[in-house]
């Protein structure tokens, strides 16, 4: 059909060849791609490049090639702290992944039930934290769970379990679960409207003429609707994957950039905030901020490429 | 396409852009009309009231020519955002400097000019103007402005309603804590660790000059001839550890808030404190309060302070009002400003020679210890926090482990030892 259209135009009106470079492709990407470059290209490409450079006392920086890397990685002192951020921010993506997309499914089907009343409702109370700043979550999970004024340890007490109480947030065993459950808490609404979604659009006939076969409800999850709503699955994943090893504001909120106790809930976000910007009597350094924020980079793209490879390749996208 | 409504969109947006425009030239206007006026940058955004209601009204009367405005930061984002100002050109004419290694860092990068030659700082003695000072001693790039104090502040209700006196050593001080733990209507010290800098500052500092004899010990750590694993350090990580005992409920993730809240609702009897929780206790707590030196090992011993210098203020190097804020710098080395922050802000020190009156008794005593006690300043703040690993990180963090039982007294002293070895020379023998 456009085939047709161009050709009609050109033997009509004998148009000069370059002008049939299709203009219009290139005035309607120009306002992303010059945003998209300006805000988001740029400053990671240069961000690249200030990690291959060390600055001395007076500020002036010089090429260093690789050498913050290899600091990173090699001296005690950079690795260790390295290394536990990257180990507690894995544990808190897998809290993630299994906590917050299971009870989002879990939650996504219970609204699905045909027969549901007032779903629009828990589906807005059940989302509303996820539209709250993080600083106002980590101040209300703060005061609830806090051992002298907070409702946790009187509620605990009021049905007998009062012993159970800890100040879960203080506790080296403790406080990165704590976290990651708050985070859990505020974030279940996008798995749960994203998988909703998904499962709303899985035709009727679909789940009757299984049912007409002989399925229960188990199989008509299990055979039926999962296999159909895999892709998003996939799609809400990564975006926790992703979500997770940039995330920092949470734990800056409630423990602050040093993580405590003993770094039990410091992931590269904070790591890299306190290398970046520095922290009390530690000066700061941008180039060696720079490394560990192209090392996040290069963590979440293999991350992001094992699943476009391995995952996403496999699965199919079922039209109706 | 061009329907009444756009129309009536694109008159608004032309509007809209001749007053930007207007705007954009009055402030531009105002901009070259006043320009004598100097902006300061500062992280006591808790103090802004007394800056603008006080301080600078106070100065206008010497200068009415200069301006001055107050912009505060809060005090955990203050370096970044200052460092993120220097760097893009905005930054303020006036800069509070932190203490020690901060600071030097911005004069050696060039973004603050040196002080030598300003008026008055011939009122500061060579201690008051370590802080800001070249490892030589010989260029002074800030105006020092006030130090703090550690000290314990109690409630003299409880202690009078328990019969208790205000202890001495060490000894008393935990026969205090004995009695208002047996009796057990108060919790007997107010401290938490889920901040971990209470822990390393409201104790290890707070306590710890008595142990290793102030500025002695300090420059001795300097020097190498003294290491953390020596029996005094352990020592104030084993006092720290028995306070465990008699701490809150859940005090691991007690923060600096709920500690102050813990004293000022009368609910705590003892609070390690630094002498700027003064001005605040003082409009919260409805009880009288006084306080305590840090108790003294053994009974005649010499007491020692820590007597934090922690505030002052330098010039940007970019600055285009240079004289304007060496008027200003000097000002705040006259006796004048001196007496105005110490009143209006108890708990902040002037750290000039210019003799002060003190008018809140509290805030006096802490600074009464000065002629009793010998000052001295935090012990990781100069030069020792160079290198990495941060030795002050590393005192927040084993001092909290130490309180919190995750860590012995003799394996906190190890690893803040072990990270100082690593990097700092006089440290490697």
């Amino acid at each position: 059909m456009t085939d047709l259209t161009a050709s009609r135009i050109q033997s009509a009106d004998a148009v000069p060849a370059r002008s049939r470079f299709p203009i219009h492709i290139a005035v309607f990407l120009a306002p992303a791609l010059a945003i998209y470059t300006l805000f988001s290209i740029y400053p990671l490409i240069d961000t690249i490049r200030l990690s291959l450079y060390a600055g001395d006392e007076t500020g002036a920086r010089s090429f260093v090639g690789l050498e913050n890397f290899r600091t990173l990685l090699s001296d005690p002192n950079w690795s260790g702290q390295f290394w536990n951020a990257f180990r507690n921010n894995l544990i808190f993506f897998l809290i993630h992944m299994v906590v917050q997309n299971g009870i989002g499914l879990g939650l996504a089907m219970l609204l699905s039930l045909p027969r549901l009343t007032g779903g629009s409702v828990y589906r807005t109370l059940i989302f509303l934290p996820t539209m709250l700043s993080v600083v106002i979550i980590g101040f209300i999970w703060q005061l609830i769970l806090n051992p002298l004024w907070g409702i946790a340890p009187s509620l605990l007490k009021a049905v007998g379990l009062g012993s159970f109480f800890g100040p879960w947030l203080g506790q080296e065993s403790t406080a990165l679960l704590t976290v990651s459950l708050i985070s859990v808490w505020q974030f279940v609404g996008i798995p749960m409207m994203l998988i909703y979604a998904a499962l709303l659009n899985i035709p009727d006939d679909l789940l009757d003429a299984a049912t007409v076969d002989g399925a229960g409800p188990f199989s008509v999850f299990w055979f039926v609707r999962l296999p159909l709503i895999l892709p998003t699955l996939g799609v809400v994943s990564i975006l926790t994957f992703v979500a997770n090893f940039n995330a920092f504001d949470l734990i800056y909120a409630i423990k602050g950039a040093l993580a405590g106790p003993n770094f039990s809930t410091d992931i590269l976000g904070t790591f890299f905030y306190r290398t970046f910007f520095g922290f009390q009597l530690q000066v700061g350094s941008p180039t060696m901020g720079a490394a560990v924020a192209t090392a996040m980079l290069i963590i979440i793209l293999v991350g992001v490429l094992i699943y476009l490879f391995g995952v996403q390749r496999r699965l199919q996208r079922h039209t109706f | 396409m061009t329907t009444p409504h756009s129309k009536a969109f694109l008159r608004r947006a032309g509007q809209l852009l001749a007053t930007a425009s207007v705007a954009a030239a009055a402030l531009a206007f105002a901009h070259a009309a006043s320009a004598q006026t100097l902006t300061i940058e500062s992280w006591r955004n808790d103090d802004a009231d007394v800056w603008n209601t006080k301080i600078i009204p106070a100065f206008n009367k010497k200068h009415p020519d200069i301006k001055v405005q107050f912009k505060a930061d809060p005090p955990t984002e203050y370096n970044a955002a200052l460092n993120a100002r220097l760097a893009g050109g905005t930054a303020g004419d006036l800069i509070t400097c932190r203490p020690f290694d901060a600071s030097l860092d911005l004069f050696k990068k060039g973004n603050l000019v040196s002080v030598n030659d300003v008026k008055g700082i011939e009122n500061f003695s060579d201690v008051a103007k370590s802080a800001w000072s070249t490892d030589d001693g010989k260029t002074t790039f800030c105006m020092p402005m006030a130090s703090v104090i550690h000290g314990f502040v109690y409630n003299k209700e409880i202690f009078d309603e328990l019969k208790l006196t205000p202890p001495k050593t060490v000894a008393e001080f935990h026969a205090v804590l004995d009695k208002i733990k047996a009796d057990g209507k108060y919790t007997p010290i107010a401290m938490g660790t889920a901040d971990q800098w209470e822990a390393a500052t409201m104790g290890f500092q707070n306590i710890g000059v008595n142990y290793w004899k102030g500025e002695e010990g300090r420059k001795a750590l300097i020097e190498g001839k003294q290491k953390f694993t020596d029996p005094a350090y352990v020592d104030v990580f084993k006092e720290l550890a028995s306070w465990t005992p008699y701490m809150g409920d859940g005090y691991k993730s007690q923060k600096y808030p709920d500690t102050q809240n813990l004293f000022t609702l009368g609910r705590a009897a003892i609070y390690p404190a630094g002498s700027w929780d003064v001005p605040i206790f003082r409009k919260q707590a409805d009880f009288e309060f006084d306080a305590f030196a840090p108790p003294v090992v053994k009974d005649g011993d010499k007491c020692y302070i820590s007597d934090h210098t922690d505030i002052a203020i330098g010039i940007n190097a970019k600055s285009k009002n240079m004289e304007a804020a060496k008027t200003f710098l000097s000002w705040v080395a006259s006796p004048e400003f001196a007496d105005i922050y110490a009143n209006e802000l108890p708990g902040f020190f002037p750290l000039s020679k210019a003799k002060v009156d003190v008018k809140d008794p509290v805030a006096a005593k802490f600074v009464g210890w000065r002629g009793t006690c010998e000052s001295s300043i935090r012990n990781s703040y100069q030069i020792l926090s160079r290198g990495t690993p941060n030795l002050e990180n590393e005192l927040w963090n084993v001092s909290a482990q130490v309180m919190n039982g995750s860590m012995k007294p003799e394996e906190a002293a190890k690893k803040a030892e072990d990270g100082l070895a690593s990097w700092y020379e006089p440290h490697k023998k």
